[in-house]
């Protein structure tokens, strides 16, 4: 029977989500320099054309049709089957179930892209997300969500630890490795351009998430309403605990790290959502800043130019919150089972399990996909493209275009064709 | 003394102060301009609308040094600006009447780039 108020707040939660993927383009934009704006935030765009595309075609169905344990079968390709009968096991429509999927699926790839913005060529990027969203993202919500071999083992996920933070973390580091740094990184100094983007963009991120965790709960029953609530716990203990560690390095509470731990936060409360207790969702949230802060001083000492720090926000934070599980879930607020403090201690293994599977296949399949593009299409352009900047070059716009010097083209001058002009890449 | 003038490409703006920096000439003035010299037009579209744009960014090196640091800071502007492809800018070298440094009140030679070598 579908339910009408489950079906309402599923909805409004679709919507919600589906924000995100902008509120995402912004918060990368502000991250990088000006010159790249356009293309780091079409990059999100991209998500939102090709992988719903790809969802819609076979993406949905290898995730959540029956198939076998490592992945779904085709019955649900071209949307078969996908009706306004209540899809099996919950009270909404089929039909928004998918959609519901596909807003994940699409915030998914777009986070990846963080790994490679600023220096990967447009078109393969298009490539790459159309098939990353297959061989990658609808596998793993095969594994966790869709009856695949994690789920049946009894790992928990709530809302995505696995196919949406560990997914996108560990692939942007397989990501960053094959695509290389950008050319001037670690010579020069490249700064976020706009921090009230990168402020904006993690707000309407969180604001997002509401629908992310609290619609994860298919309906408006005890564990949607246990996320949402969670969803506001855990990012506020996690920037707590973040200015802390600004205070105590810095003397100085930066902006920018607390956009982070926004979705430091928001990301570790994910997988545990409708799982945990309230309590123990402040605790994670506090708990989760420090490996992700530690991970995002590291990182830039390294050459690894994993530029927006993906794995550390998204991988790294979600395989907290999946280990988490293991220990504090609890039956008595979840119904479903209980981790090793309340006496389940087989629940720790099946949570680590998908912590290592999880990297290990993201990592992987990324790499040879990547590669494998790479050996058709270059995967970035010259250093003359990425100096003068992705935005000219691959969009033939800019952010903060003045019009100064603009001299416009009309046909009756005769000027359209005739004018000798740059050849975009 | 003399004032030295680069005008280069504003993504090779820090490969000149580099390379200035390597010179040892110290005491420099940025500012970014726009200006048109014999390169290609670069074609922009919004929505329906398609221009050319006539005027290319660009960034103005100043430099004041005494006689024996022109060289090398004309050195440093080419090594630091040059890309080889047409739009990577002049240096103009121009004389100088005076100088004051405002804080000491030193004059000329005294307060120019590297005065003390």
């Amino acid at each position: 029977m579908v339910d009408t108020g489950d079906t309402a707040w599923m909805l409004a939660a679709t919507a919600l989500v589906l924000l995100m993927t902008p509120a995402l383009g912004l918060f990368y934009a502000g991250l990088v320099r000006e010159k790249n704006t356009l293309n780091t935030f079409m990059m999100c765009v991209a998500a939102l054309a090709v992988a719903t595309v790809m969802w819609a075609l076979v993406g949905y169905s290898l995730a959540f049709d029956d198939g076998n344990g490592l992945v779904g079968g085709l019955d649900h390709a071209l949307l078969q089957g996908v009706t306004l009968q209540p899809r099996e096991g919950t009270t909404i429509p089929h039909l928004l179930f998918f959609a519901f999927q596909a807003t994940f699926c699409i915030i998914t790839v777009a986070l990846v892209s963080g790994a490679v913005v600023e220096r990967m060529r447009f078109v393969p990027f298009l490539a790459f997300a159309a098939l990353w969203s297959v061989l990658v993202y609808a596998v793993l919500a095969h594994w966790a969500f869709g009856g695949g071999w994690l789920q049946e083992r009894g790992t928990l996920d709530f809302a995505g630890g696995i196919p949406v933070e560990m997914g996108s973390g560990f692939s942007a580091l397989a990501a960053a490795l094959v695509v290389r740094a950008r050319k001037d990184y670690g010579r020069q100094a490249l700064l976020p351009h706009n921090a009230v983007y990168v402020l904006v963009g993690a707000g309407l991120l969180w604001f997002g998430w509401f629908g992310f965790n609290g619609g994860s709960g298919f309906g408006t029953g005890d564990a949607g309403v246990l996320a949402f609530v969670n969803t506001l716990l855990a990012p506020a203990c996690t920037l707590v605990v973040w200015f802390a560690l600004d205070l105590m390095r810095g003397r100085q509470v930066t902006a920018i790290g607390a956009a982070t731990a926004i979705i430091v936060g928001c990301v570790a409360i994910t997988p545990a959502g409708g799982f945990v207790a309230p309590g123990w969702a402040m605790a994670l949230g506090a708990l989760a800043a420090l490996p992700c802060y530690a991970a995002i001083q590291w990182r830039p000492r390294t050459r690894l130019d994993e530029t927006l720090d993906v794995l550390a926000a998204h991988g790294v934070a979600g395989l907290t919150g999946i280990v988490f599980l293991g220990f504090f879930a609890q039956k008595s607020w979840n119904g479903v089972a209980d981790g090793l403090v309340y006496g389940n201690a087989s629940q720790l293994g099946h949570q680590a399990l998908a912590a290592l599977a999880a990297p290990v296949y993201a990592f992987g399949m990324t790499l040879l996909l990547l590669k494998g593009i790479g050996l058709i299409t270059p995967l970035r352009g010259s250093d003359r493209d990425e100096a003068l900047g992705m935005d000219i070059v691959h969009h033939g716009e800019e952010a903060y275009a003045s019009g100064e010097g603009a001299i416009l083209m009309t046909t009756e001058a005769g000027e359209s064709d005739k004018t000798r002009v740059v050849d975009p890449a | 003394m003399k004032l030295v003038i680069g005008i280069v490409r504003p993504e090779k703006a820090n490969d000149v102060l580099e390379a200035l920096h390597r010179a040892e000439v110290r005491g420099v003035s940025l500012s970014r301009i726009q200006g048109h010299g014999g390169e290609l037009d670069r074609v922009e579209t919004y929505r329906g609308t398609r221009v050319k744009m006539g005027l290319a960014d660009k960034v103005r090196f100043e430099v004041a040094v005494s006689e024996a640091f022109v060289e090398p800071t004309v050195q440093a502007l080419c090594e630091g600006g040059r890309t080889g492809e047409v739009g990577d800018g002049k240096i103009f070298v121009v004389a100088l009447e005076r100088v004051v440094r405002i804080r000491t009140g030193e004059t000329d030679d005294g307060a120019v780039t590297p005065s003390g070598a």
